[in-house]
């Protein structure tokens, strides 16, 4: 995967270009808007990080130009303004996902694997399988080696985005805001325990797990056993 | 010396208010009309004048011409005679051919008057014989001038003196006129401006203090209800504002020293105590630790700002129509694995299809921090295990509310509770940033509504519970 980002802290941006580099992530970075319009006009990316407060042309108005000028590509908007008005003047301006520094490095990283593998993710498949695993969003059913099992509708909607997003981390705030529709910091562990109740159901009286744990970052649907 | 410098600087700020310099604006506009009318008027009506009194010569030349022609000279001689002894009498003069006066009430006249016939270009100056005899002054007059059948010259005059008097007249009435209206002007420009800048200079005094940093002084008013008292009340109520505004901040400020010092000296001391070590693992556990930390202060850090921006009533956050009998029901759930993993039982008593005007995000938050306080209270209390979510119309209102069994708030610590960063004895051992009422209140302030904090069951001793309510008002808009 190959990504843009455009912050003009540059000892953020060497940060971030050290992680991504780590993560197996290819990066190019640009320190001011115009620069980035530049990059993100002339290369193709999988995914954008953009700033939302950059010198010679803000973070809003690099987007709506892409827009504009019909490119894409996926953006994720990191801003020091984090209230629920800001958020939405983001994703409207044509942003695909929001978040307000200060944010933990796991968190960047989940959110820009997920919107890049989005293209790659058909939304039109009926069914998601992950392993022996298989959810039906046609018919709201879920068997696990052919038997069914039965889960709240709630709790259909975390499996469904946990294997919509198979193989890669999803954090709790990516769940509350997917599946809850809620983008506030829910403090307690209410996801975490909605996360145990679901994997109960779907791992107990089977020997595979298939909904991981990752430590100080989030959730993972895999099938270890494929690898 | 001093003194007249000291009234012309108080002239010169008196012109600067805006009152003198829009009187000085009409009184040369009006001076200026009143100079033009009076000018006009003093003309026409003095063309007017000697447009009669030319009539009246002709018409009296005409007279004289019949006269000699019925009567001759004799009886002109006494026709003249008779009219020159009349009070205000015509000029007559009868003279030669050769231009010689024979006879007439003139001593003397402007020489090559007599000369042509008709009317005399422009007025010429004469003198009676009672005149000449006093040394008096020689006055202007207009006359016409025949030439009888027998060759003598008759000349009838009048004198100018009455459109000229008129004339002066009117000069002089206008001259008085303007002087008064000029000292009034004067006088109302005085008493108006120094009136406006002694209020002037009372309100910058009052805004002086102010900005030296004084915030409760207020502007004076005067109580007559004139645009002066209106300025300076609505100044007042923002001055009311501002100093409600500063005192928050100031607040704010005083918590964050405390209650974000605390946090950060725990980093710190953290920090410290890992570098003395060398183990590792240690550094692993530290540097964990020092993340949750950071992760608390961030909380917390958000927590300030999102209350801070809803008072200071700055981000109206998007409003629209939303259902609250949905987020209800979304908040009981998501809450209810985690109250069920604490031993609590949520049950939920919620209205169908009830519709507010909000933000389902802030109103979604804020429940949710009502649910969190309730399970962290009532955890393992003594009270039966359970949380009650209602929502129902209340009297015009809708009321969203948590309720719990827990030990409740004493009567008289409600209204603290909901200060930011309060926290009782009690709950200190919890986790928590202190904030999570104060947040709900804001919210509740942002919709215009109210926190109502009671006790479940009033009648007990103990274990009283707690019960919070979010009212919103159903307004008809």
């Amino acid at each position: 995967m190959k990504i843009l980002i455009v912050e003009d802290d540059l000892e953020a941006a060497a940060y971030l270009s050290k992680a991504f580099r780590e993560a197996g992530i290819v990066l190019d970075h640009a320190s001011d808007g115009e620069s980035g319009l530049f990059l993100a006009t002339e290369n193709s990316y999988d995914v954008l990080v953009i700033d939302r407060m950059l010198p010679r042309r803000d973070g809003l108005s690099l987007i709506s130009e892409l827009r504009q000028r019909n490119i894409h590509t996926p953006v994720l908007i990191l801003s020091a303004l984090g209230q629920v008005d800001d958020r939405v003047t983001g994703l409207r301006a044509g942003g695909d996902d929001y978040l307000p520094k200060p944010y933990a490095f796991s968190e960047l990283l989940a959110r820009v694997e997920v919107l890049g593998r989005r293209k790659g993710t058909p939304e039109q498949d009926m069914v998601y399988r992950v392993g022996d695993l298989e959810l039906d969003r046609l018919s709201h059913t879920v068997k696990r080696a052919g038997r069914e099992i039965l889960l709240q509708p709630r709790e259909f909607r975390l499996l469904e985005y946990l294997m919509k997003n198979a193989g890669q981390v999803v954090t709790r705030t990516m769940l509350l805001e997917n599946v809850w529709d809620y983008h506030f910091d829910p403090q307690t562990n209410v996801i975490d325990v909605h996360v145990s109740r679901l994997r109960s159901k779907i791992e107990k009286d089977f020997d595979q797990p298939l909904l991981r744990t990752v430590r100080g970052a989030g959730y993972m649907m895999k099938d270890e056993a494929a690898g | 010396m001093n003194g007249l410098h000291g009234l012309l600087g108080r002239l010169t700020v008196l012109y600067r208010t805006t009152a003198v310099r829009l009187s000085a604006v009409y009184l040369l506009l009006f001076a200026t009309c009143a100079a033009f009318l009076v000018f006009y008027v003093s003309t026409m009506s003095e063309g007017l004048l000697r447009q009669q009194m030319r009539d009246a010569v002709a018409q009296e030349t005409e007279q004289i011409e019949s006269i000699f022609n019925k009567s001759g000279m004799n009886g002109l001689l006494r026709t003249l005679e008779r009219r020159a002894r009349q009070p205000g009498a015509n000029l007559y003069i009868i003279a030669s051919p050769t231009g010689e006066v024979l006879a007439g009430n003139v001593a003397s006249l402007q020489p090559g008057v007599l000369d042509t016939e008709g009317w005399t270009e422009t007025p010429f100056r004469y003198q009676r014989y009672q005149e000449e005899a006093r040394g008096g002054n020689r006055p202007m007059a207009y006359a016409q001038v025949i030439v009888l059948s027998n060759g003598l010259r008759v000349l009838v005059g009048r004198d100018l003196g009455e459109p000229e008097n008129f004339r002066k007249l009117v000069r002089q009435a206008l001259m008085v006129a303007l002087g008064v209206m000029g000292i009034g002007a004067l006088a109302i420009w005085y008493l108006i401006g120094r009136n406006a800048l002694k209020r002037m200079d009372r309100m910058s005094g009052a805004s002086q203090r102010i900005m030296a940093g004084d915030l409760s002084q207020r502007l004076p008013t005067s109580g007559s209800g004139d645009e002066f008292d209106r300025l300076s009340e609505s100044l007042n109520t923002m001055l009311g504002r501002i100093e409600k505004l500063d005192e928050g901040l100031k607040q704010v400020s005083d918590n964050i020293a405390h209650d974000l010092k605390t946090p950060l000296t725990r980093l710190r001391n953290k920090a410290e105590a890992a570098l003395a070590g060398d183990e590792k693992a240690e550094y692993r556990i530290a540097l964990e630790e020092m993340i949750g930390e950071s992760d608390q202060l961030i909380r917390t850090f958000n927590a300030l700002l999102m209350i801070s921006r809803v008072e200071a009533g700055q981000a109206p956050a998007e409003m629209s129509m939303i259902d609250i009998s949905g987020i209800a029901r979304d908040g009981a759930e998501l809450y209810e694995p985690v109250a069920e993993d604490s031993g609590l039982r949520l049950v939920t008593e919620i209205a169908e299809t009830i519709e507010i005007k909000g933000n389902r995000e802030l109103v979604g938050q804020a429940l949710g921090n009502l649910i969190d306080n309730a399970i962290k209270y009532a955890e393992g209390g003594e009270g039966e295990p359970e949380i009650r979510v209602a929502l129902a119309r209340r009297e015009g209102d809708v009321v969203l509310s948590v309720a719990d069994n827990g030990p409740g708030v004493p009567d008289d610590k409600r209204d603290d509770v909901v200060k930011r960063f309060v926290r009782l004895d009690a709950s200190r051992s919890k986790p928590g940033t202190g904030l999570g009422l104060s947040l709900v209140g804001a919210v509740m302030e942002m919709h215009q509504g109210r926190l109502e904090l009671a006790a479940t069951h009033p009648e007990r001793e103990n274990n009283r519970g707690l019960t919070v309510r979010m009212v919103f008002p159903v307004r008809s808009d």
